[in-house]
C-alpha cells in the first residue's frame, strides 16, 4: 500500500494534540507526583465523568476495536460473545467491587495483591497475585502496539521505526504524567472512537444496501451458532462459558483495578456500571463491522491483498475504512485505533508498576522504601515494561495473540483470593495457593493441548463433549480445590494470621 | 426485620435483577436462531444488543435503592 497522504497528515495532527495533553496532564489536578497513588492512581480523585472514559477508555482497547470484527470477519456468530459478555461486566462490577474500592480505599491498597496481602496475612499468595497480573497484563501491551501497526500500515507506513517512536511518546508522557495522561487522552479517543463507529455504522451500510444486504452476504453457516446434538453441547457451550468467563476474568485485570482504584467514591463506581454499558453499544456495532467488511468484499479485493496476507485478518477493520470512507476520514478513524491503543497500554504500564513496586520491590527488596523513592521505582518499572512489549511484538508478534489468549485464563486464578476473599476469610491462604495452581496448571494445560490457538477447550463429561472456555473449567476447579482444601487446613490448624481489614472497611 | 439503622446492607429484592442478563443470555439455545428478523437483522444479533441497554436499564433501580441506602453517611 503506498502512501496516503491526506490520512496520514490528519492521523499525524491528532497524535501531535494527544502528545501536548499527556504531557500537559501532569499539571491537571496537580497533585505531588512523587507519591505512587498521585502518579499510579491520580490521586484517587477522579468523578463520574472522568472514570467514565478512563475505564472506557481502558477496557474497549484498540485490540477489541480490531480483534472483535476479526473474529466475526472470519468466524461468524461465535465472534458475537463479546456482547453478552459486556453484558454480564456490568452487574458484576457493580454487585462486587464497590465493597473492593472502599477496602483499597480505607486502607490506601494499590493493587489486588495490596489487598489480599492485608485479607490473607500472606506474602506469598500476594506474589502470586502480582505476578500473574504482570504476567497477563504483558502481552496485553504488546496487542495494543499491533494495533498501531496494523493501522499504520493501513496509511502505508511500514517499518518498525514508526511504532518506536509511538511507543517512546507514550512512555515519556506515562512516565511525567503517571495515570492522569490516559485519563486526559481518553477523552480525545473516546469522543473520536464514537466519531467513527456512528459515521461508519450509517454510512457504510447505506453504502452496502442495508443491514438485511450486509447479513445476507454472511455464509448462512455462520450466521448462528452450530446446534447441539446429542454427543455435545457444540459452539453454544463454549459461546456462554467465553462470554460468562471473560466477564468474570475483565476487572481482575490489573489495568482495570487501576482504573477503578482512580475513582474518587465507590458512588463513582456505581454510577459507572450504570453509564458504562454505552461503551458495550458501541462494541456490539464494531463487531458487526466485520459482517460488513464480509459484505464490502475486502479479503478478495487485490488492493489489500498484501496487507492480509502479513496481518490475516484483524487487517479486516481497517481495510473496510479504507475501501469505504474518503481518505481525510480514514486519518480520523485510523487516529481513533492508534490512540485507543495508546490510552490501555499506557494504564497496563502503570498497573503493572504498581504491581512490581508495591508487591515485589517493597515487599521483597525494600521494605523500609519512602514514598518517593516507592514512586520513582514505579515509574522506572513502567518504562521497562513498555520497551518490554516493544520488543516483544517486533520479534514475536504470533506469540503475543497466543499469549494473550493464556492471559486471560490466568488472570481469572486470581478471582478466588480476590473476589471470594472480599466477602469471607474462611478460605486459608495455603489453600488459595493451592487452588491457583491447579487452575493455572489445568488452564495453561487445555491451551497447550490445544497448541495456543483457540481458548475452548472439550470436557467430556458422562458421554457428553461440553466445549467449554478453559479460563471457566479452571476457575472451576481452583473453587474447589481452594475450598476442599481450606475445610482440610482449617481443622489440622486455626489460621492464626491476622486480618488486616475490618468489617467496617468494606462498607 | 431491621428496625436498626442499617449498618450492613443486606440483599433486596431489588438485588434479583442484577441475576437477569444472566438468564437472558446464558441459555443459548433460547435466542440462536434468525427469525423473528427486526429490518433485516437475524434475532440472535438484535436480541442480545437488546440486552444491552435492558442490563443499563436494569441497573438504574439497583443503583437508586443502594444510593438511598447508603445515606449520608458515606463519604463521598
Amino acid at each position: 500500500m503506498s502512501l496516503n497522504i491526506p490520512a496520514l497528515a490528519i492521523f499525524v495532527a491528532l497524535f501531535a494534540f494527544v502528545t501536548l495533553l499527556g504531557f500537559f496532564a501532569a499539571r491537571w489536578r496537580r497533585g505531588d507526583l512523587s507519591r505512587l497513588d498521585e502518579w499510579g492512581l491520580g490521586g484517587r480523585r477522579f468523578g463520574t465523568w472522568v472514570t467514565w472514559f478512563l475505564l472506557g477508555g481502558d477496557l474497549y482497547t484498540a485490540y477489541t476495536f480490531i480483534a472483535v470484527p476479526s473474529a466475526m470477519f472470519a468466524g461468524g456468530a461465535a465472534g458475537f460473545f463479546a456482547v453478552p459478555y459486556t453484558v454480564f461486566v456490568y452487574p458484576l462490577l457493580f454487585a462486587i467491587f464497590p465493597r473492593l474500592w472502599a477496602v483499597s480505599h480505607a486502607k490506601g491498597y494499590v493493587t489486588a495483591a495490596d489487598f489480599v496481602r492485608g485479607r490473607f496475612g500472606s506474602g506469598t499468595l500476594a506474589l502470586a497475585i502480582a505476578l500473574t497480573g504482570i504476567v497477563a497484563t504483558m502481552p496485553y501491551i504488546a496487542l495494543q502496539l499491533l494495533g498501531i501497526e496494523v493501522v499504520l500500515a493501513g496509511l502505508g507506513v511500514h517499518g518498525e521505526w514508526p511504532l518506536v517512536i509511538a511507543f517512546a511518546i507514550l512512555a515519556g508522557y506515562t512516565y511525567s504524567s503517571g495515570l492522569r495522561a490516559p485519563a486526559l487522552i481518553a477523552v480525545v479517543k473516546d469522543l473520536l472512537i464514537y466519531l467513527t463507529v456512528i459515521a461508519a455504522v450509517v454510512y457504510i451500510p447505506g453504502q452496502l444496501g442495508g443491514y438485511a444486504k450486509i447479513f445476507a452476504s454472511v455464509p448462512p453457516k455462520q450466521l448462528l451458532l452450530g446446534p447441539a446434538t446429542a454427543a455435545s453441547l457444540g459452539q453454544q457451550a463454549a459461546y456462554a462459558t467465553l462470554a460468562l468467563g471473560s466477564a468474570l476474568a475483565l476487572f481482575l485485570y490489573p489495568h482495570a483495578i487501576t482504573g477503578l482504584f482512580g475513582s474518587s467514591s465507590k458512588h463513582v463506581v456505581r454510577r459507572n456500571a450504570v453509564v458504562l454499558p454505552a461503551y458495550s453499544f458501541v462494541l456490539g456495532l464494531i463487531a458487526l463491522l466485520g459482517y460488513m467488511a464480509v459484505a464490502a468484499g475486502v479479503k478478495t479485493d487485490p488492493a489489500f491483498a498484501a496487507e492480509f496476507k502479513s496481518f490475516g485478518n484483524v487487517f479486516a477493520v481497517p481495510a473496510l475504512f479504507l475501501k469505504m470512507f474518503p481518505s481525510w476520514f480514514v486519518g480520523i478513524a485510523f487516529a481513533a485505533i492508534a490512540i485507543g491503543a495508546l490510552v490501555p497500554a499506557a494504564i497496563m504500564s502503570i498497573a503493572c508498576a504498581n504491581l512490581f513496586t508495591r508487591n515485589i520491590y517493597r515487599e521483597y527488596f525494600k521494605p523500609d522504601c519512602d514514598l518517593a523513592r516507592e514512586a520513582q521505582v514505579a515509574k522506572i518499572a513502567s518504562l521497562v515494561v513498555k520497551f518490554g512489549a516493544l520488543v516483544f511484538i517486533l520479534a514475536l508478534p504470533g506469540e503475543a495473540i497466543q499469549l494473550q489468549l493464556l492471559g486471560g485464563i490466568i488472570i481469572i486464578q486470581t478471582l478466588p483470593s480476590v473476589l471470594i476473599g472480599l466477602y469471607t476469610r474462611w478460605l486459608h491462604p495455603h489453600a488459595l495457593l493451592l487452588g491457583w495452581l491447579a487452575g493455572i496448571g489445568s488452564g495453561t494445560w487445555m491451551a497447550w493441548m490445544n497448541a495456543f490457538k483457540v481458548s475452548v477447550y472439550p470436557l467430556h463429561l458422562f458421554g457428553l463433549t461440553i466445549p467449554c472456555y478453559a479460563a471457566f473449567s479452571s476457575l472451576i476447579l481452583n473453587i474447589v480445590v481452594s475450598f476442599a482444601t481450606s475445610a482440610v487446613f482449617n481443622a489440622i490448624a486455626k489460621n492464626a494470621v491476622i486480618d488486616g481489614t475490618t468489617a467496617t472497611d468494606y462498607i | 426485620m431491621d428496625s436498626g439503622p442499617a449498618k450492613r446492607r443486606g440483599l433486596r429484592a431489588v438485588h434479583l435483577l442484577l441475576l437477569l442478563p444472566f438468564l437472558a443470555l446464558l441459555w443459548v439455545p433460547f435466542y440462536n436462531r434468525t427469525d423473528p428478523e427486526l429490518a433485516g437483522i437475524p434475532f440472535f444479533y438484535w436480541y442480545q444488543m437488546l440486552w444491552i441497554l435492558l442490563g443499563a436499564l436494569i441497573l438504574l433501580p439497583v443503583y437508586l435503592v443502594e444510593e438511598r441506602d447508603s445515606g449520608k453517611g458515606d463519604s463521598a
